[in-house]
């Protein structure tokens, strides 16, 4: 269909509301315009890759500690050090003495997965979408929770036989979970 | 949570009624070095400071309208917007922000979205940290909670000196900068020169800029520039007689919600010196009695 015959096509639609109406004011707006075609289920399913906090989005898989202790050293040491202290890339290992959750105010705490995100769900969904580096998106699923496995064990947060899957990612706590507050700015007068 | 999936060509995007509107957007990060200065004085332009900023038109179909057309659920709460860059970035964002004015754009001053900056499409959402505007949109999906993404968790947050860390701290606070003069400039002579600068809030209009040349003593109100739209990169002005000795220029904004600017020592205060986002305080700029410009450091 032309452009010049779509045009023609919602003129005759907006006259038609307008006389319906008995006014010559702007057609009303739709409810809907009836653009676009419905995406079908396997369009969704390879594109909604995305893990929330409660697990939702998880595929089908597990890894262990060691499983992915070995995807590790071949796919993530060369830019994040050999345990996770860092080198090119961030560090994603370490704690702070007591957990301490000063980042506003001391610059020498370690601001890592084991010590400051909240959510073990984020470090699922991250590694999958954009690691490793030179080739996103080529975990399987396996490798990527070994992957989170090891590296919630090098942090100290599960032990070393953990197995990572659908139903034991979401119960992870992770020491920096609850430290986090919604955005309370509104404007006015006080400074947040 | 919506009743009908569905996919968009550009085209069909373009089908729907657009909006135009001239916002600006800005780095949450910018302003970084200003905030942690620690010599007295800096040879920093204000765009080596705070040049992470800009304001364009933007044009595209607004969110409200494709969530109604794909049929949102009322109990949608957050969507997520996904690029499709190499990392397939991804931000939530409040169902309230994306029913507000937020658009799906694809048009930029006039012509068609530049590759980095996000064609075919990205997400605008006025006023907000720049990070959020997606490029490169491939997808939006809606939900009833945040998905708690790595960019809004273990990046993007705020971390409090009450030992919080305040997180989908979207909105950019009131900010004003002086762009002349600064450094490099070198006043040339006494007498009349004009204090010019850019003002901006991410909540709407600016309705005052304050100039003072006494380091803070005493303000003057600055003149604002037409048009003074909500969001968007506002010109102010104020004539000003450099008697000769030394001066320090610093301006501050208010924006229409009553927000003042904070000074660096204020906004320390509740951010810490160690904060890595919003840096809307105070700049100052010393004027040197051989006339040489440079930015003010520490807590002024």
């Amino acid at each position: 269909m032309t452009r010049a015959t779509r045009c023609t096509l919602a003129l005759a639609l907006a006259t038609t509301t307008a006389l319906a109406a008995g006014t010559l004011a702007r057609a009303q707006t739709p409810a809907r315009y009836g653009l676009g075609r419905p995406a079908t289920p396997d369009e969704i399913r390879a594109r909604d890759i995305d893990v929330m906090p409660d697990g939702r989005g998880l595929p089908q898989g597990r890894g262990t500690v060691a499983e992915g202790a070995a995807v590790y050293a071949a796919k993530c040491a060369s830019c994040h050090g050999a345990n996770g202290e860092g080198a090119s890339a961030e560090r994603l290992v370490g704690r702070n003495d007591g957990d301490s959750f000063a980042f506003a105010t001391n610059p020498k705490l370690v601001r890592t997965v084991g010590s400051y995100w909240p959510y073990a769900s984020t470090l699922f969904d991250y590694t999958q979408r954009a690691m490793p580096f030179q080739r996103p998106g080529t975990l399987t699923p396996n490798e990527t929770y070994g992957l989170v496995a090891y590296l919630l064990f090098q942090n100290g947060i599960v032990k070393e036989d953990a197995v990572m899957d659908q139903a034991t990612l979401p119960k992870v706590v992770m020491p920096a979970h609850g430290k986090f507050v919604v955005d309370d700015r509104k404007g006015g007068r006080t400074v947040k | 949570m919506v009743e009908r999936p569905t996919i968009f060509t550009l085209a069909e995007l373009k089908r729907f009624p657009g909006k135009s509107m001239i916002r600006f957007i800005e780095c949450s990060g910018n302003g970084g070095r200003a905030y942690r200065l620690t010599t007295a004085t800096a040879e920093l332009t204000p765009q080596q400071t705070d040049g992470l900023t800009s304001t364009s038109e933007w044009t595209g179909v607004p969110l409200a309208t494709l969530l109604r057309e794909v049929g949102a659920s009322p109990k949608a709460r957050w969507l997520l917007a996904e690029g499709m860059d190499a990392a397939v970035m991804t931000r939530s964002v409040p169902i309230e922000m994306a029913n507000d004015d937020a658009l799906i754009a694809y048009g930029q001053n006039g012509e068609a979205l530049r590759p980095e900056q996000g064609y075919p499409v990205r997400l605008m959402l006025p006023g907000v940290e720049g990070n959020a505007s997606v490029k490169w949109l491939r997808r939006i999906e809606v939900a009833d909670q945040p998905f708690m993404t790595r960019e809004e968790t273990s990046k993007y947050t705020d971390p409090l000196p009450d030992g919080t860390a305040r997180m989908f701290s979207l909105v950019m606070d009131a900010k004003s900068l002086i762009t002349e003069p600064s450094f490099p400039d070198k006043l040339e002579g006494h007498g009349w020169c004009e204090v010019r600068g850019l003002a901006w809030s991410g909540r709407g209009r600016i309705t005052r800029v304050e100039v003072s040349t006494d380091g803070g003593n005493t303000w003057q109100n600055a003149t604002l520039d037409e048009p003074v739209l909500p969001k968007c990169h506002t010109r102010f002005r104020l004539p000003w007689q450099w008697s000769g000795g030394e001066a320090v220029l610093m301006s501050r904004a208010t924006d229409e919600t009553g927000y003042v600017q904070p000074t660096t020592a204020e906004l320390m205060k509740v951010r810490g010196p160690n904060t890595q986002y919003h840096f809307n305080n105070i700049r100052a700029w010393q004027v040197g009695a051989d006339g040489v410009v440079r930015l003010v450091g520490g807590a002024a």
